[in-house]
């Protein structure tokens, strides 16, 4: 099941790099793209290990930057932050929760830009920044935090559909037959 | 708490992380590319989903809409070859006038272009970068200019085998030499947008002097030697002293709008 899981969420990530790169309607229109990779980030540190939050880190973060003009690598450390994080406490979360989802989505997405453009800024780069990066920002944090009760209530439908299901134990017993007796 | 296996975990993913990011920039570029690749199945579904969308445009278009476009563009043609006859009969009397007064010739940029469709734009919001559908097996190189029918778009920054990817104007990372058509020639350096209106540039770099009023053209100056002279790059929208005065800036509305790139031209050396 937890192999299923990590193959799903890696599939997800290349698709979703893809999709934010050949599809720019919400640039076009809110002028900001979401960035789907912290609400998988969220899913993968609420539902699965730590190999497969360490995957999608990896092969996420490469994805993204070899697209875009990123150093390559620049992307892994804020999402390993973000995805560590959320693991470090899981236990106190009500996964379950479309609301926690929400806010968990929230915070994912608003720290992972963050975190990225300080260490560009770190790096000696000079990325494009003004009044309306604070609106992208928003754009970001909110895209993120609606994607991700979308992304758990995707990642349930997956499992059901083509995960297999654990077999369930009756309430019959034969040791326990109540044997009658002749009166 | 994190258990000991977990440690590992987290110590190799901070180790590669600073590898990745340390790597030579050839080798980085290299692995850039190559990760890129893993795309390349998909570039072809996206370009066929545009291509779809396209033609189902054309199917449905009216046949008196087509046969207004199609006169419209005969009459565009034709004022087109009127002055591009204008055009030669004037490069011949410059020609002649060079010589006449032994003037070196000027090196025109020759128009050689391949044209090239968009593919992918930079899923990061603080870059401003494309993908287009050529690449080193089209003969295409780093730094060649890349152009729109309206004026300059940007210049090629990495080149795969069958794509490459194009740092637009108004990057940071890709600043122009600009010379301004007026009675004074100001020359300043165009330089990065805001994050919002990526129409809007900044020219920076000009001299305090300089005789800048709204609606004057910007084209490319051609020192840097990456792009040719006089491709035009926009109009200045406003200008202002900076500096206490020590020099001038000017806003400069691209003529080529980059977040609306569908096809671009790569003008081949």
């Amino acid at each position: 099941m937890t192999t299923f899981r990590t193959t799903l969420i890696l599939i997800a990530a290349f698709l979703a790099v893809f999709w934010e790169a050949a599809f720019p309607g919400t640039s076009r229109w809110l002028k900001a793209q979401v960035d789907l990779l912290p609400p998988l980030m969220v899913y993968a540190s609420l539902c699965t290990g730590l190999t497969s939050i360490a995957l999608l880190t990896v092969c996420g973060g490469l994805f993204f930057d070899s697209l875009s003009a990123n150093p390559l690598g620049v992307s892994i450390l804020p999402l390993f932050a973000v995805g560590i994080g959320i693991y470090w406490r899981r236990e106190l979360i009500l996964r379950d929760q479309p609301y926690a989802q929400f806010v968990l989505g929230l915070a994912a997405s608003g720290a992972t830009p963050i975190l990225t453009v300080l260490l560009l800024l770190t790096a000696g780069h000079q990325p494009l920044l003004g009044w309306g990066t604070i609106w992208q920002w928003l754009v970001m944090s909110l895209g993120g935090a609606v994607a991700t009760p979308i992304f758990f209530l995707l990642f349930g439908w997956c499992e059901r559909a083509f995960g297999h299901r654990r077999v369930t134990e009756t309430s019959f017993r034969p040791d326990r037959e109540i044997r009658r007796g002749r009166f | 708490m994190l258990k000991r296996p977990q440690y590992i975990v987290l110590g190799l993913v901070v180790l590669l992380a600073l590898v990745v990011l340390n790597l030579p920039a050839r080798t980085a570029t290299r692995l850039k590319l190559a990760v890129g690749s893993l795309f390349l199945p998909l570039f072809g579904l996206a370009g066929a989903g545009q291509q779809t969308a396209a033609k189902a445009t054309d199917a449905v278009l009216p046949r008196a809409e087509l046969a207004r476009q199609n006169e419209s563009l005969r009459r565009e043609n034709q004022q087109l070859r009127l002055q591009a006859m204008q055009a030669e009969e004037t490069a011949r009397e410059n020609f002649r006038l060079r010589q006449l007064f032994q003037w070196q010739q000027q090196s025109h940029w020759k128009p050689r272009l391949k044209l090239a469709r968009v593919i992918l734009r930079d899923p990061a919001n603080w870059w401003r970068t494309v993908q287009i559908d050529l690449g080193s097996k089209h003969g295409l190189t780093n730094n060649l200019p890349v152009l729109t029918t309206d004026g300059l778009a940007g210049r090629i920054s990495s080149v795969s085998l069958t794509h490459s990817q194009v740092v637009l104007i108004g990057d940071p990372n890709c600043k122009v030499s600009a010379l301004v058509q007026n009675e004074t020639r100001d020359t300043g350096v165009i330089g990065a947008s805001g994050p919002f209106d990526t129409s809007l540039v900044e020219l920076s770099h000009l001299s305090r002097s300089a005789n800048l009023k709204p609606g004057q053209n910007v084209v490319t100056s051609g020192l840097g030697g990456i792009f040719p002279p006089g491709i035009p790059i926009g109009k200045i929208v406003d200008s202002r002293t900076v500096e206490y005065g020590l020099y001038t800036e000017a806003r400069v509305k691209l003529a080529a709008n980059p977040g609306a790139l569908e096809e671009v031209w790569v003008l081949l050396p």
